[in-house]
Protein backbone atom coordinates (compact mmCIF):
# COMPACT_ATOMS: atom_id res chain seq x y z
CA UNK A 1 0.00 0.00 0.00
CA UNK A 2 1.51 3.36 -0.98
CA UNK A 3 1.56 6.43 1.24
CA UNK A 4 -1.24 8.05 -0.69
CA UNK A 5 -3.55 5.10 -0.19
CA UNK A 6 -2.55 4.78 3.47
CA UNK A 7 -3.27 8.49 4.01
CA UNK A 8 -6.67 8.10 2.43
CA UNK A 9 -7.53 5.09 4.62
CA UNK A 10 -6.22 6.89 7.72
CA UNK A 11 -8.32 9.97 6.98
CA UNK A 12 -11.39 7.80 6.45
CA UNK A 13 -10.78 6.07 9.78
CA UNK A 14 -10.31 9.44 11.51
CA UNK A 15 -13.58 10.67 10.02
CA UNK A 16 -15.39 7.55 11.15
CA UNK A 17 -14.00 7.76 14.69
CA UNK A 18 -14.90 11.45 14.87
CA UNK A 19 -18.44 10.73 13.71
CA UNK A 20 -18.81 7.99 16.30
CA UNK A 21 -17.47 10.22 19.10
CA UNK A 22 -19.76 13.10 18.14
CA UNK A 23 -22.80 10.79 17.88
CA UNK A 24 -22.05 9.16 21.22
CA UNK A 25 -21.56 12.53 22.89
CA UNK A 26 -24.90 13.69 21.50
CA UNK A 27 -26.64 10.53 22.65
CA UNK A 28 -25.18 10.74 26.14
CA UNK A 29 -26.08 14.44 26.41
CA UNK A 30 -29.63 13.75 25.25
CA UNK A 31 -29.93 10.88 27.72
CA UNK A 32 -28.71 13.06 30.60
CA UNK A 33 -31.00 15.90 29.57
CA UNK A 34 -34.00 13.59 29.33
CA UNK A 35 -33.22 11.88 32.61
CA UNK A 36 -32.84 15.23 34.36
CA UNK A 37 -36.19 16.35 33.08
CA UNK A 38 -34.66 19.37 31.35
CA UNK A 39 -36.46 18.54 28.11
CA UNK A 40 -39.80 17.85 29.75
CA UNK A 41 -41.39 20.91 28.26
CA UNK A 42 -40.41 19.78 24.75
CA UNK A 43 -41.95 16.35 25.09
CA UNK A 44 -45.54 15.83 24.06
CA UNK A 45 -47.90 15.66 27.02
CA UNK A 46 -51.40 16.65 27.85
CA UNK A 47 -51.47 18.58 31.08
CA UNK A 48 -55.24 18.54 31.29
CA UNK A 49 -55.33 14.80 31.20
CA UNK A 50 -52.23 13.76 33.11
CA UNK A 51 -51.44 13.23 36.75
CA UNK A 52 -48.57 11.60 38.57
CA UNK A 53 -48.75 8.19 40.18
CA UNK A 54 -48.63 8.43 43.96
CA UNK A 55 -48.46 5.10 45.70
CA UNK A 56 -48.82 1.36 45.42
CA UNK A 57 -50.88 1.41 48.62
CA UNK A 58 -53.52 -1.31 49.09
CA UNK A 59 -56.40 -0.71 51.53
CA UNK A 60 -59.18 -3.26 52.11
CA UNK A 61 -58.14 -5.17 49.01
CA UNK A 62 -58.27 -2.10 46.77
CA UNK A 63 -55.24 -0.56 45.07
CA UNK A 64 -55.75 3.03 46.18
CA UNK A 65 -54.19 4.81 43.21
CA UNK A 66 -56.28 3.03 40.59
CA UNK A 67 -59.27 1.81 42.60
CA UNK A 68 -58.69 -1.66 41.14
CA UNK A 69 -59.13 -4.87 43.14
CA UNK A 70 -55.87 -6.29 44.51
CA UNK A 71 -55.64 -9.75 42.99
CA UNK A 72 -53.09 -11.70 40.91
CA UNK A 73 -52.47 -9.84 37.65
CA UNK A 74 -53.13 -6.36 39.09
CA UNK A 75 -49.71 -4.98 38.11
CA UNK A 76 -50.00 -6.36 34.57
CA UNK A 77 -53.40 -4.73 34.25
CA UNK A 78 -52.04 -1.41 35.48
CA UNK A 79 -49.10 -1.59 33.11
CA UNK A 80 -51.00 -2.61 30.03
CA UNK A 81 -54.47 -1.16 30.46
CA UNK A 82 -54.10 2.22 32.17
CA UNK A 83 -51.61 3.66 29.73
CA UNK A 84 -54.21 4.95 27.30
CA UNK A 85 -57.35 4.99 29.41
CA UNK A 86 -58.28 5.34 33.05
CA UNK A 87 -58.56 2.39 35.44
CA UNK A 88 -62.11 3.66 35.97
CA UNK A 89 -63.05 2.33 32.56
CA UNK A 90 -62.19 -1.12 33.91
CA UNK A 91 -63.72 -0.85 37.36
CA UNK A 92 -67.06 0.51 36.15
CA UNK A 93 -67.54 -2.30 33.64
CA UNK A 94 -68.63 -5.92 34.12
CA UNK A 95 -67.99 -8.66 31.54
CA UNK A 96 -67.40 -12.37 31.39
CA UNK A 97 -64.18 -13.82 29.97
CA UNK A 98 -65.47 -13.77 26.40
CA UNK A 99 -66.59 -10.17 26.80
CA UNK A 100 -63.26 -8.96 28.19
CA UNK A 101 -61.45 -10.95 25.52
CA UNK A 102 -63.40 -9.34 22.70
CA UNK A 103 -62.84 -5.92 24.28
CA UNK A 104 -59.08 -6.50 24.22
CA UNK A 105 -59.31 -7.69 20.63
CA UNK A 106 -61.28 -4.55 19.71
CA UNK A 107 -58.66 -2.34 21.36
CA UNK A 108 -55.92 -4.15 19.46
CA UNK A 109 -57.72 -3.83 16.15
CA UNK A 110 -58.84 -0.24 16.47
CA UNK A 111 -57.19 1.52 19.41
CA UNK A 112 -53.47 0.75 19.04
CA UNK A 113 -53.30 -1.67 21.97
CA UNK A 114 -50.16 -3.75 21.68
CA UNK A 115 -49.86 -7.54 21.61
CA UNK A 116 -50.15 -8.70 25.22
CA UNK A 117 -48.34 -12.00 24.62
CA UNK A 118 -48.38 -14.42 27.55
CA UNK A 119 -49.74 -11.67 29.77
CA UNK A 120 -53.10 -11.77 28.03
CA UNK A 121 -54.26 -14.92 29.82
CA UNK A 122 -53.31 -13.48 33.23
CA UNK A 123 -55.02 -10.16 32.45
CA UNK A 124 -58.18 -11.90 31.22
CA UNK A 125 -58.32 -14.08 34.32
CA UNK A 126 -57.95 -10.98 36.51
CA UNK A 127 -60.71 -9.11 34.69
CA UNK A 128 -63.16 -11.97 34.37
CA UNK A 129 -62.86 -13.04 38.00
CA UNK A 130 -62.85 -9.55 39.58
CA UNK A 131 -65.14 -7.71 37.19
CA UNK A 132 -67.76 -10.30 36.27
CA UNK A 133 -71.39 -9.38 35.51
CA UNK A 134 -74.00 -9.43 38.26
CA UNK A 135 -77.69 -9.98 37.59
CA UNK A 136 -79.54 -6.68 37.84
CA UNK A 137 -82.96 -7.63 36.56
CA UNK A 138 -85.30 -5.29 34.75
CA UNK A 139 -85.28 -2.57 37.43
CA UNK A 140 -83.33 -2.58 40.70
CA UNK A 141 -84.39 -1.26 44.12
CA UNK A 142 -83.35 2.30 44.94
CA UNK A 143 -80.24 1.90 47.03
CA UNK A 144 -77.76 4.01 49.01
CA UNK A 145 -80.46 6.54 49.81
CA UNK A 146 -79.23 9.43 51.97
CA UNK A 147 -82.26 10.40 54.03
CA UNK A 148 -82.68 14.06 54.98
CA UNK A 149 -85.44 16.23 56.48
CA UNK A 150 -87.16 18.23 53.75
CA UNK A 151 -88.10 21.73 54.94
CA UNK B 1 -43.71 10.83 43.43
CA UNK B 2 -44.07 14.13 41.59
CA UNK B 3 -45.02 14.42 37.97
CA UNK B 4 -41.51 15.35 36.99
CA UNK B 5 -39.94 12.48 38.93
CA UNK B 6 -42.41 10.06 37.54
CA UNK B 7 -41.79 11.13 33.99
CA UNK B 8 -38.07 10.96 34.67
CA UNK B 9 -38.50 7.42 35.94
CA UNK B 10 -40.33 6.48 32.77
CA UNK B 11 -37.90 8.25 30.50
CA UNK B 12 -34.87 6.74 32.25
CA UNK B 13 -36.23 3.29 31.70
CA UNK B 14 -37.36 3.76 28.17
CA UNK B 15 -34.75 6.10 26.81
CA UNK B 16 -32.21 3.46 25.88
CA UNK B 17 -34.84 1.26 24.35
CA UNK B 18 -36.30 3.99 22.25
CA UNK B 19 -33.44 6.31 21.46
CA UNK B 20 -32.44 4.35 18.40
CA UNK B 21 -35.97 4.64 17.10
CA UNK B 22 -37.81 7.91 16.86
CA UNK B 23 -37.89 8.92 20.50
CA UNK B 24 -40.90 11.22 20.62
CA UNK B 25 -43.07 8.93 18.56
CA UNK B 26 -42.46 5.96 20.78
CA UNK B 27 -43.26 7.87 23.92
CA UNK B 28 -46.40 9.28 22.39
CA UNK B 29 -47.59 5.93 21.21
CA UNK B 30 -46.53 4.26 24.44
CA UNK B 31 -45.93 1.10 22.45
CA UNK B 32 -42.75 0.07 24.16
CA UNK B 33 -43.79 -0.39 27.71
CA UNK B 34 -40.82 -1.39 29.82
CA UNK B 35 -41.24 -3.67 32.80
CA UNK B 36 -42.08 -1.78 35.95
CA UNK B 37 -43.09 1.30 34.04
CA UNK B 38 -45.17 3.51 36.29
CA UNK B 39 -48.09 4.75 34.28
CA UNK B 40 -49.38 8.30 34.42
CA UNK B 41 -52.53 8.89 36.37
CA UNK B 42 -55.01 11.66 36.36
CA UNK B 43 -55.93 14.41 38.68
CA UNK B 44 -59.40 13.69 39.97
CA UNK B 45 -59.32 16.19 42.80
CA UNK B 46 -58.47 18.79 40.26
CA UNK B 47 -61.34 18.06 37.89
CA UNK B 48 -63.67 20.44 39.69
CA UNK B 49 -61.15 23.27 39.76
CA UNK B 50 -59.80 22.83 36.25
CA UNK B 51 -63.14 22.68 34.58
CA UNK B 52 -65.02 24.82 37.12
CA UNK B 53 -67.47 22.03 37.97
CA UNK B 54 -70.02 21.64 40.74
CA UNK B 55 -68.73 19.39 43.54
CA UNK B 56 -71.78 17.15 43.11
CA UNK B 57 -70.74 16.12 39.61
CA UNK B 58 -69.74 12.43 39.58
CA UNK B 59 -66.54 11.47 37.77
CA UNK B 60 -66.96 8.26 35.78
CA UNK B 61 -63.65 8.32 33.98
CA UNK B 62 -60.51 10.41 34.23
CA UNK B 63 -58.78 9.42 31.01
CA UNK B 64 -60.63 10.48 28.98
CA UNK B 65 -62.59 12.81 31.27
CA UNK B 66 -66.22 11.75 31.69
CA UNK B 67 -68.51 13.05 34.42
CA UNK B 68 -72.23 13.32 34.99
CA UNK B 69 -74.59 15.45 37.02
CA UNK B 70 -76.90 14.05 39.70
CA UNK B 71 -80.60 14.59 39.15
CA UNK B 72 -80.98 17.20 41.89
CA UNK B 73 -78.27 19.48 40.49
CA UNK B 74 -80.07 19.64 37.14
CA UNK B 75 -82.80 21.79 38.70
CA UNK B 76 -81.83 24.97 36.79
CA UNK B 77 -84.06 25.79 33.83
CA UNK B 78 -80.96 26.50 31.75
CA UNK B 79 -78.09 24.20 32.69
CA UNK B 80 -75.06 26.18 33.89
CA UNK B 81 -71.64 25.06 32.61
CA UNK B 82 -70.71 23.88 36.11
CA UNK B 83 -73.50 21.28 36.07
CA UNK B 84 -73.21 20.11 32.50
CA UNK B 85 -72.07 16.53 31.95
CA UNK B 86 -68.67 15.93 30.38
CA UNK B 87 -68.32 13.27 27.73
CA UNK B 88 -64.95 12.92 26.02
CA UNK B 89 -63.74 10.22 23.69
CA UNK B 90 -60.18 11.52 23.49
CA UNK B 91 -57.87 14.02 25.14
CA UNK B 92 -58.83 17.67 25.39
CA UNK B 93 -56.85 19.87 22.98
CA UNK B 94 -54.39 22.26 24.59
CA UNK B 95 -53.06 25.72 23.89
CA UNK B 96 -55.98 26.72 21.73
CA UNK B 97 -55.52 30.11 20.09
CA UNK B 98 -58.99 31.27 19.07
CA UNK B 99 -57.46 33.95 16.86
CA UNK B 100 -55.78 31.28 14.79
CA UNK B 101 -58.81 28.97 14.74
CA UNK B 102 -60.34 28.18 11.38
CA UNK B 103 -63.25 26.02 10.28
CA UNK B 104 -62.85 24.37 6.90
CA UNK B 105 -65.89 23.06 5.08
CA UNK B 106 -64.95 20.49 2.45
CA UNK B 107 -66.02 17.05 1.23
CA UNK B 108 -67.23 15.33 -1.92
CA UNK B 109 -70.45 17.32 -1.99
CA UNK B 110 -69.32 20.93 -1.66
CA UNK B 111 -69.06 23.12 -4.74
CA UNK B 112 -65.72 24.37 -3.43
CA UNK B 113 -63.81 24.11 -0.17
CA UNK B 114 -64.11 27.17 2.13
CA UNK B 115 -62.33 28.17 5.31
CA UNK B 116 -63.75 30.55 7.92
CA UNK B 117 -62.04 32.24 10.85
CA UNK B 118 -64.07 32.81 14.01
CA UNK B 119 -64.48 36.46 12.97
CA UNK B 120 -65.81 35.32 9.59
CA UNK B 121 -68.36 33.10 11.35
CA UNK B 122 -69.48 35.92 13.61
CA UNK B 123 -70.45 37.98 10.55
CA UNK B 124 -73.29 35.55 9.83
CA UNK B 125 -76.58 36.18 11.66
CA UNK B 126 -76.23 35.06 15.28
CA UNK B 127 -78.86 32.57 16.45
CA UNK B 128 -79.57 31.54 20.03
CA UNK B 129 -81.47 28.43 21.16
CA UNK B 130 -81.79 26.37 24.31
CA UNK B 131 -80.91 22.87 23.15
CA UNK B 132 -81.20 19.57 24.97
CA UNK B 133 -78.08 17.44 24.68
CA UNK B 134 -78.26 13.94 26.11
CA UNK B 135 -75.56 11.31 25.86
CA UNK B 136 -76.80 8.31 23.85
CA UNK B 137 -75.61 6.11 26.74
CA UNK B 138 -77.35 8.02 29.54
CA UNK B 139 -78.83 5.31 31.80
CA UNK B 140 -76.47 2.60 30.51
CA UNK B 141 -75.65 1.45 34.05
CA UNK B 142 -79.02 -0.29 34.39
CA UNK B 143 -78.79 -2.68 31.45
CA UNK B 144 -78.66 -6.43 32.09
CA UNK B 145 -76.52 -8.06 30.78
CA UNK B 146 -74.32 -5.03 31.39
CA UNK B 147 -73.28 -2.92 28.43
CA UNK B 148 -69.71 -1.81 27.89
CA UNK B 149 -68.67 1.81 28.32
CA UNK B 150 -69.05 4.63 30.83
CA UNK B 151 -71.77 3.62 33.28
CA UNK B 152 -73.96 6.72 33.09
CA UNK B 153 -76.93 6.79 35.45
CA UNK B 154 -79.32 9.73 34.89
CA UNK B 155 -77.14 12.84 34.69
CA UNK B 156 -75.71 12.81 31.16
CA UNK B 157 -78.19 15.41 29.96
CA UNK B 158 -78.22 19.20 29.78
CA UNK B 159 -80.11 22.06 28.26
CA UNK B 160 -77.90 25.11 27.87
CA UNK B 161 -78.36 28.18 25.73
CA UNK B 162 -76.19 27.95 22.62
CA UNK B 163 -75.37 30.79 20.25
CA UNK B 164 -73.70 30.72 16.89
CA UNK B 165 -74.28 30.53 13.18
CA UNK B 166 -76.81 28.22 11.58
CA UNK B 167 -75.06 25.34 9.87
CA UNK B 168 -77.58 25.86 7.07
CA UNK B 169 -76.28 29.41 6.49
CA UNK B 170 -72.73 28.11 6.20
CA UNK B 171 -73.73 25.31 3.85
CA UNK B 172 -75.62 27.84 1.70
CA UNK B 173 -72.52 30.02 1.64
CA UNK B 174 -70.28 27.12 0.60
CA UNK B 175 -72.76 25.73 -1.90
CA UNK B 176 -73.71 22.04 -1.94
CA UNK B 177 -73.96 19.59 -4.80
CA UNK B 178 -77.18 17.64 -5.26
CA UNK B 179 -75.65 14.42 -3.96
CA UNK B 180 -74.99 15.71 -0.40
CA UNK B 181 -76.04 13.10 2.17
CA UNK B 182 -74.28 13.78 5.46
CA UNK B 183 -72.16 16.35 7.28
CA UNK B 184 -69.29 14.83 9.26
CA UNK B 185 -67.27 16.76 11.83
CA UNK B 186 -63.61 16.64 12.78
CA UNK B 187 -62.33 18.06 16.07
CA UNK B 188 -58.94 18.88 17.56
CA UNK B 189 -59.12 16.37 20.41
CA UNK B 190 -56.45 13.66 20.28
CA UNK B 191 -56.78 9.90 20.35
CA UNK B 192 -56.07 8.24 23.71
CA UNK B 193 -53.18 6.32 22.17
CA UNK B 194 -51.60 9.61 21.07
CA UNK B 195 -51.62 8.38 17.48
CA UNK B 196 -52.09 11.56 15.39
CA UNK B 197 -53.49 9.54 12.49
CA UNK B 198 -56.51 8.50 14.58
CA UNK B 199 -59.59 10.56 15.41
CA UNK B 200 -61.13 9.87 18.83
CA UNK B 201 -64.54 10.57 17.34
CA UNK B 202 -65.84 11.96 14.05
CA UNK B 203 -69.59 11.74 13.73
CA UNK B 204 -72.22 14.00 12.21
CA UNK B 205 -75.74 14.47 10.92
CA UNK B 206 -77.71 13.74 7.76
CA UNK B 207 -78.39 16.80 5.59
CA UNK B 208 -82.02 16.89 6.75
CA UNK B 209 -80.85 17.52 10.34
CA UNK B 210 -77.96 19.76 9.25
CA UNK B 211 -80.29 22.28 7.59
CA UNK B 212 -82.70 22.60 10.51
CA UNK B 213 -82.95 26.10 11.96
CA UNK B 214 -81.73 24.93 15.37
CA UNK B 215 -78.60 23.13 14.15
CA UNK B 216 -75.76 25.50 15.02
CA UNK B 217 -72.04 25.91 14.67
CA UNK B 218 -71.88 27.47 18.12
CA UNK B 219 -69.26 29.80 19.55
CA UNK B 220 -71.10 30.71 22.76
CA UNK B 221 -72.75 28.78 25.57
CA UNK B 222 -74.95 30.59 28.11
CA UNK B 223 -73.81 33.94 26.71
CA UNK B 224 -70.09 33.29 27.10
CA UNK B 225 -67.33 31.65 25.09
CA UNK B 226 -67.85 27.87 25.21
CA UNK B 227 -65.89 26.38 28.15
CA UNK B 228 -62.83 24.41 27.02
CA UNK B 229 -64.18 21.07 28.22
CA UNK B 230 -67.39 21.64 26.24
CA UNK B 231 -65.71 22.42 22.92
CA UNK B 232 -64.06 25.86 22.90
CA UNK B 233 -63.96 27.65 20.55
CA UNK B 234 -66.40 25.94 18.16
CA UNK B 235 -68.97 23.22 18.61
CA UNK B 236 -71.52 21.68 16.32
CA UNK B 237 -74.79 21.59 18.28
CA UNK B 238 -77.62 19.38 17.08
CA UNK B 239 -80.20 19.26 19.89
CA UNK B 240 -82.42 16.23 20.45
CA UNK B 241 -79.92 13.78 18.98
CA UNK B 242 -77.27 11.77 20.85
CA UNK B 243 -74.84 14.43 22.11
CA UNK B 244 -71.98 12.67 20.30
CA UNK B 245 -73.39 14.24 17.14
CA UNK B 246 -72.55 17.66 18.59
CA UNK B 247 -68.82 17.57 17.91
CA UNK B 248 -66.48 19.63 20.09
CA UNK B 249 -63.39 21.68 19.13
CA UNK B 250 -64.39 21.38 15.47
CA UNK B 251 -62.07 22.70 12.78
CA UNK B 252 -63.52 20.83 9.81
CA UNK B 253 -66.92 19.87 8.51
CA UNK B 254 -67.00 17.48 5.61
CA UNK B 255 -70.08 17.35 3.39
CA UNK B 256 -70.27 13.76 2.29
CA UNK B 257 -72.01 12.06 -0.63
CA UNK B 258 -72.64 9.05 1.63
CA UNK B 259 -73.29 8.38 5.29
CA UNK B 260 -70.21 9.75 7.08
CA UNK B 261 -67.69 7.01 7.88
CA UNK B 262 -65.65 8.72 10.62
CA UNK B 263 -64.63 7.22 13.95
CA UNK B 264 -67.58 5.90 16.01
CA UNK B 265 -70.00 5.97 13.08
CA UNK B 266 -69.82 2.19 12.64
CA UNK B 267 -69.82 -1.02 14.66
CA UNK B 268 -71.85 -0.80 17.86
CA UNK B 269 -70.98 2.88 18.46
CA UNK B 270 -74.09 5.02 18.78
CA UNK B 271 -75.98 2.32 16.90
CA UNK B 272 -78.66 -0.11 18.00
CA UNK B 273 -79.99 -3.32 16.47
CA UNK B 274 -82.24 -2.41 13.50
CA UNK B 275 -84.55 -5.19 14.71
CA UNK B 276 -85.08 -5.56 18.45
CA UNK B 277 -83.13 -8.42 20.05
CA UNK B 278 -83.23 -10.64 23.11
CA UNK B 279 -80.93 -9.32 25.91
CA UNK B 280 -77.34 -10.44 25.43
CA UNK B 281 -77.63 -11.18 21.72
CA UNK B 282 -74.54 -10.72 19.56
CA UNK B 283 -75.53 -8.44 16.69
CA UNK B 284 -73.62 -8.23 13.41
CA UNK B 285 -72.45 -4.78 12.30
CA UNK B 286 -74.64 -4.85 9.22
CA UNK B 287 -77.71 -5.30 11.42
CA UNK B 288 -77.01 -2.16 13.45
CA UNK B 289 -78.66 1.20 12.72
CA UNK B 290 -77.51 4.72 13.65
CA UNK B 291 -79.42 6.39 16.51
CA UNK B 292 -81.07 9.61 15.39
CA UNK B 293 -83.68 11.39 17.54
CA UNK B 294 -83.48 10.55 21.26
CA UNK B 295 -86.58 9.08 22.96
CA UNK B 296 -89.06 10.68 25.38
CA UNK B 297 -87.60 11.10 28.86
CA UNK B 298 -87.92 13.10 32.07
CA UNK B 299 -86.00 13.72 35.27
CA UNK B 300 -87.13 14.73 38.75
CA UNK B 301 -84.80 17.55 39.80
CA UNK B 302 -86.57 18.50 43.05
CA UNK B 303 -86.54 17.20 45.67
CA UNK B 304 -83.35 15.20 45.91
CA UNK B 305 -84.05 11.50 46.49
CA UNK B 306 -84.25 10.64 50.20
CA UNK B 307 -86.64 13.35 51.41
CA UNK B 308 -88.20 12.81 54.86
CA UNK B 309 -91.61 14.48 55.22
CA UNK B 310 -93.97 14.88 58.13
CA UNK B 311 -97.45 13.52 57.74
CA UNK B 312 -99.66 16.21 56.21
CA UNK B 313 -96.69 18.01 54.64
CA UNK B 314 -97.20 18.38 50.88
CA UNK B 315 -94.39 17.97 48.39
CA UNK B 316 -93.62 20.33 45.53
CA UNK B 317 -92.22 18.10 42.81
CA UNK B 318 -90.52 19.46 39.70
CA UNK B 319 -88.25 18.55 36.82
CA UNK B 320 -87.73 18.63 33.07
CA UNK B 321 -88.91 16.49 30.17
CA UNK B 322 -87.67 16.21 26.59
CA UNK B 323 -88.43 14.07 23.56
CA UNK B 324 -85.65 14.33 20.96
CA UNK B 325 -87.13 15.95 17.85
CA UNK B 326 -90.60 15.89 19.34
CA UNK B 327 -92.52 17.96 21.83
CA UNK B 328 -93.53 16.60 25.23
CA UNK B 329 -97.30 16.43 25.53
CA UNK B 330 -97.83 15.25 29.13
CA UNK B 331 -95.96 14.52 32.30
CA UNK B 332 -97.53 12.50 35.11
CA UNK B 333 -96.36 11.28 38.47
CA UNK B 334 -97.17 8.17 40.50
CA UNK B 335 -96.68 7.48 44.21
CA UNK B 336 -97.93 3.89 44.04
CA UNK B 337 -95.45 2.26 41.66
CA UNK B 338 -97.48 3.10 38.58
CA UNK B 339 -100.85 1.79 39.80
CA UNK B 340 -102.29 5.29 39.41
CA UNK B 341 -100.94 8.35 37.63
CA UNK B 342 -101.63 12.04 38.27
CA UNK B 343 -101.03 14.92 35.88
CA UNK B 344 -98.24 17.47 36.31
CA UNK B 345 -98.33 21.07 35.09
CA UNK B 346 -96.19 21.14 31.94
CA UNK B 347 -94.71 24.24 30.31
CA UNK B 348 -94.14 24.72 26.61
CA UNK B 349 -90.53 24.66 25.44
CA UNK B 350 -88.75 28.03 25.09
CA UNK B 351 -87.95 26.91 21.56
CA UNK B 352 -88.04 23.63 19.64
CA UNK B 353 -85.55 21.06 21.03
CA UNK B 354 -85.39 22.73 24.47
CA UNK B 355 -86.45 20.67 27.45
CA UNK B 356 -89.78 21.49 29.10
CA UNK B 357 -90.29 22.21 32.78
CA UNK B 358 -93.02 20.55 34.82
CA UNK B 359 -94.20 20.54 38.41
CA UNK B 360 -96.80 19.01 40.70
CA UNK B 361 -97.99 19.24 44.28
CA UNK B 362 -98.27 15.88 46.02
CA UNK B 363 -100.19 15.04 49.19
CA UNK B 364 -99.33 11.66 50.65
CA UNK B 365 -102.33 9.75 52.07
CA UNK B 366 -100.50 8.06 54.96
CA UNK B 367 -97.15 7.36 56.57
CA UNK B 368 -94.68 5.07 54.87
CA UNK B 369 -92.04 4.57 52.20
CA UNK B 370 -92.90 5.96 48.80
CA UNK B 371 -91.25 6.14 45.45
CA UNK B 372 -92.27 9.09 43.34
CA UNK B 373 -92.10 8.16 39.67
CA UNK B 374 -92.34 10.61 36.76
CA UNK B 375 -93.52 9.60 33.30
CA UNK B 376 -93.55 11.81 30.20
CA UNK B 377 -95.44 11.27 26.95
CA UNK B 378 -94.45 12.75 23.59
CA UNK B 379 -96.71 14.40 21.02
CA UNK B 380 -97.13 11.04 19.24
CA UNK B 381 -98.48 9.42 22.41
CA UNK B 382 -95.35 7.42 23.23
CA UNK B 383 -94.56 7.26 26.96
CA UNK B 384 -91.52 6.33 28.97
CA UNK B 385 -91.44 2.69 30.08
CA UNK B 386 -91.29 1.93 33.82
CA UNK B 387 -88.86 -0.94 33.28
CA UNK B 388 -85.82 -0.98 31.03
CA UNK B 389 -86.54 -0.56 27.34
CA UNK B 390 -85.07 -2.85 24.66
CA UNK B 391 -81.61 -4.18 25.39
CA UNK B 392 -78.92 -3.26 22.90
CA UNK B 393 -75.21 -4.19 22.85
CA UNK B 394 -73.88 -0.78 23.96
CA UNK B 395 -76.70 0.11 26.34
CA UNK B 396 -78.11 3.16 24.61
CA UNK B 397 -81.50 4.87 24.94
CA UNK B 398 -82.51 3.87 28.46
CA UNK B 399 -85.46 6.18 28.95
CA UNK B 400 -87.10 4.28 31.79
CA UNK B 401 -88.98 6.48 34.28
CA UNK B 402 -86.88 8.34 36.83
CA UNK B 403 -87.92 7.88 40.47
CA UNK B 404 -86.97 9.20 43.89
CA UNK B 405 -87.40 7.79 47.39
CA UNK B 406 -89.59 9.64 49.92
CA UNK B 407 -90.55 8.70 53.48
CA UNK B 408 -93.52 10.18 55.31
CA UNK B 409 -93.09 9.92 59.09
Amino acid sequence: MDDKKLNKVLSQITFLVRTIVVTLTLLVTLTILLASGALDTLLPRNDLDVKESKTQEIVDGIHIETGLIDSPGLQLVIQNCTNCHSSKLISQNRMNLAGWSSTIKWMQETQNLWDLGDNEAVILEYLASNYAPKKKGRRANLENIEWYELE
Amino acid sequence: MGLKENRREFIKKSVLATLSASLGTNIVFGKLIPDGYTPLFFEQDDFYKRFDKDKSMVILNDRPWNAEAQAHILDDKVTPASRMFVRNNGLIPQNIDANQWALTIDGESVVGKRTYTLDDLKKFPKQTYQLTLECGGNGRSEFDPPAKGNQWTIGAVSCAEWSGVRLKDLLDDVGLKNDAVYVGYYGKDTHLSGDPSKNPISRGVPISKAIMDETLVAYEMNGEAIPLVHGFPLRLVAGGWPASVSGKWIDRLSVRNKVHDGAKMGGSSYRIPCETVEPGTKVLDENMCIIESMPIKSVITYPKSGALLNQGQSLRLRGHAWAGELKVKDVEYSIDFGATWNPCILQNPVNRLAWQHWNAKINFPEKGYYEVWARATDENGTSQPMILPGWNPKGYLNNACHRIAVKVT
